[in-house]
């Protein structure tokens, strides 16, 4: 996937950008709505992120323009307003979805999935490998043509084992990304979700290994 | 917020009373002067009657070889008679000797020089008119004064007078009563128009300041015109104050997401236990303060709202809708369902923005407190009143603090190991008592816990 985010605070926008490249995707940024502007012009984006307030104007009326260049690529506001009628507002100008700073980097991945996902058919990108087909937009996993749904957390466990095939994730790590920050108790669920994955790529060439006291690797059997 | 005021006095009892006041001492001098005249006018009447019959008497007087001779035409008597048979008495003097008639009708005060006078005095115990007229005959080798004194009682001229008091009292009291109408009728037109700009600035809603621009009388024109910069003044300041937590969430809350987006990004790399956990308190705790900063402001908005409610017709349905389409992705992530179960159509009057923010509150309840894999029902009936029923299969309300939960900053004990605010019932609760109804918790018989919001 390639983003765009738009984004005047410097510190926020590399920490957004470090986790996106992290989850797999590639990313622009620009800090202000006249780099913005050009990089639309440019680039072709499957979504883009927007800040409302930034030094050289207003990201609703970035919005608004956008909307009226007939441009239907999906935004997802980044508001530190807290006022409903601002959400709204920003909603009636055209934004999919927004998200209130300081936001849950897993809600924000949630949120462009499901903006993706509504705007699916444009933005298809799937994943062929060892076998399967899989279409993190859709949630769908197909093994030797058997189409899968799979549930959100199933997915992106997958998601996350795929985009770094070969390396070890920790319980814990694996935990972080897949519970929010207030249950605690959820390392061992994680047994329970590997689990699932290891029986929904049986009979692929993909390999959920565990290594004891380590952690898991996604191992591609060739 | 409104503070009652006292009335000093009503305006328009004060106008309708000093035009009745003015209307009531007219009407009494109207009454008097018109009384007067008449009394006037009557006793002008009798007294030329009695003139005339006093000098009839007084013509009829003669000497004849050196004696005086009177004879009382008849007609000097005849004039006087009144339709109340008024009674005449009469004197007759010759150089200040009694001649006939009654003497104790004479008046010894009664300036002899004049030719004729008038005079109400009593006789015989009854208010009599009194008129004196004299003649000096020149006689052949004496002259001599005779003086008539000729006295009426005022039976009939009293009878007219009580009944031109009478017509005059009618048409005084006519005169009071077309004076009042009018003034409550100049009062309530007056009045009227302040009506008018009353009802004008009633029937605004809270975000309405737009000055007037009606046209108003003139005396109100300074009134309405600080009225105008007032609100102007209102108008500013409110907004500054909305940019001011605007700008001052963003301040907050820019920083906050930095802090804790780059915690997660370190939170991925680091291995260490003790360094992981760390990371997750510093997580959790800028969850914290950043949920109880939004709660803050929400709560602030809900009770500004809720004090200025401003009713409109609301879709419930396509409102509740939304709101879980909204959150649909959150409950993804638990791999929780949102199941929204309806009867037909369910409007409400309400504040939308209000009512959403409400149900916003107790679904993300169910969605911190659902375990994952779950469902979240929330079920809209209308038996008759409105009620929006969210339950999850969580570990339910404590029972012995089910009453407490939806005070100010209050949360249960098994809330411990969640993030939260302790707002998210309260406001819940304020917006249904806004609208008139009331937020009842309740734990599911097979787990779980249940909040239902009445309209």
């Amino acid at each position: 996937m390639k983003f765009l985010l738009v984004e005047d605070n410097q510190e926020l926008a590399n920490a957004i950008l470090s986790r996106m490249c992290l989850d797999g995707h590639v990313i622009d940024h620009a800090a202000n709505l006249q780099d913005a502007t050009a990089f639309v012009e440019t680039g072709e984006y499957d979504l883009i992120l927007l800040d409302i307030m930034l030094p050289d104007g207003d990201g609703r009326s970035f919005l608004k323009q956008h909307r009226a260049s007939d441009l239907d690529t999906p935004v997802i506001v980044l508001t530190a307003r807290s006022q409903v009628s601002d959400r709204i507002g920003s909603l009636d100008l055209g934004a999919d979805d927004y998200v209130t700073k300081p936001f849950d980097h897993a809600e924000l991945e949630a949120r462009c999935r499901a903006v993706l996902r509504r705007k699916a058919g444009k933005a298809t990108s799937t994943v062929e490998i060892g076998g399967i087909v899989f279409d993190p937009v859709a949630g769908h996993l197909a093994v030797k043509g058997e189409v899968v749904n799979l549930r959100n957390r199933e997915l992106r466990l997958l998601e996350l084992l795929i985009n770094a095939t070969g390396k070890i994730f920790s319980k814990q790590k694996l935990a972080d990304r897949l519970f929010s920050f207030d249950d605690d108790a959820s390392e061992n669920a994680i047994e329970v979700y590997i689990a699932r994955l290891r029986k929904h790529l049986e009979g692929s060439e993909l390999k959920i290994t565990t290594l004891r006291g380590l952690g898991y690797r996604l191992d591609h059997d060739s | 917020m409104t503070a009652s005021l006292i009335a000093s006095g009503s305006l328009r009892n004060r106008l309708v009373l000093t035009l009745i006041g003015g209307a009531a001492i007219l009407t009494l001098l109207l009454f008097f002067a018109i009384r007067n005249y008449a009394i006037q006018i009557a006793q002008q009447g009798q007294d030329n009657i009695l003139g005339a019959s006093a000098t009839s008497i007084l013509d009829a007087a003669s000497i004849r070889d050196g004696t005086l001779e009177i004879d009382i035409p008849y007609a000097s008597f005849s004039m006087l008679s009144t339709p109340s048979d008024d009674r005449v008495f009469y004197a007759i003097y010759q150089d200040g000797n009694f001649l006939s008639g009654y003497a104790g009708l004479s008046n010894p005060s009664v300036n002899p020089g004049r030719r004729s006078s008038f005079e109400t005095t009593q006789f015989q115990g009854e208010t009599v008119r009194v008129a004196t007229a004299a003649r000096t005959l020149i006689g052949a080798e004496n002259r001599t004064q005779i003086r008539v004194y000729l006295a009426q009682t005022q039976d009939a001229l009293s009878g007219t007078l009580d009944k031109i008091s009478r017509n005059a009292a009618l048409f005084g009291a006519g005169f009071f009563a077309l004076a009042t109408l009018l003034s409550f009728w100049a009062s309530s037109t007056t009045i009227g128009q302040l009506k008018r700009l009353t009802t004008s600035v009633t029937r605004r809603g809270p975000q309405d300041l737009r000055p007037f621009e009606k046209p108003v009388p003139s005396e109100m024109l300074a009134l309405v015109t600080s009225l105008n910069s007032l609100m102007g003044r209102l108008d500013q300041s409110l907004r500054q104050s909305e940019d001011f937590i605007a700008e001052a969430a963003h301040r907050v809350r820019t920083p906050l997401a930095t802090v804790r987006s780059y915690a997660e990004a370190t939170l991925q790399r680091v291995d260490k236990q003790e360094n992981r956990q760390a990371m997750r308190s510093m997580i959790r705790a800028i969850d914290e303060s950043s949920r109880a900063a939004g709660q803050l402001l929400d709560h602030a908005m809900t009770t500004f709202r809720a004090d200025h409610l401003e009713r409109q017709e609301i879709d419930l349905v396509e409102l509740v809708g939304e709101l879980v389409e909204r959150l649909t992705p959150i409950a993804d992530m638990k791999d929780v369902r949102l199941n929204l179960r309806s009867e037909g159509k369910i409007t409400c009057s309400g504040d939308p923005i209000l009512i959403q923010n409400a149900v916003r509150n107790l679904i993300d309840n169910a969605l911190k407190y659902a375990p994952g894999e779950s469902a979240v029902d929330i079920a809209m009936i209308m038996n008759p009143d409105i009620q929006i029923k969210v339950c999850d299969s969580g570990p339910g309300f404590p029972p012995n603090e089910i009453d407490i939960l939806a005070t100010r900053f209050t949360r249960g004990q098994n809330a411990a190991g969640t993030i939260g605010s302790g707002l998210g019932l309260t406001i819940a609760q304020d917006v249904a008592m806004a609208h008139g109804g009331d937020l009842l918790l309740s734990n599911r018989p097979e787990g779980g816990a249940c909040a239902t919001l009445s309209l």
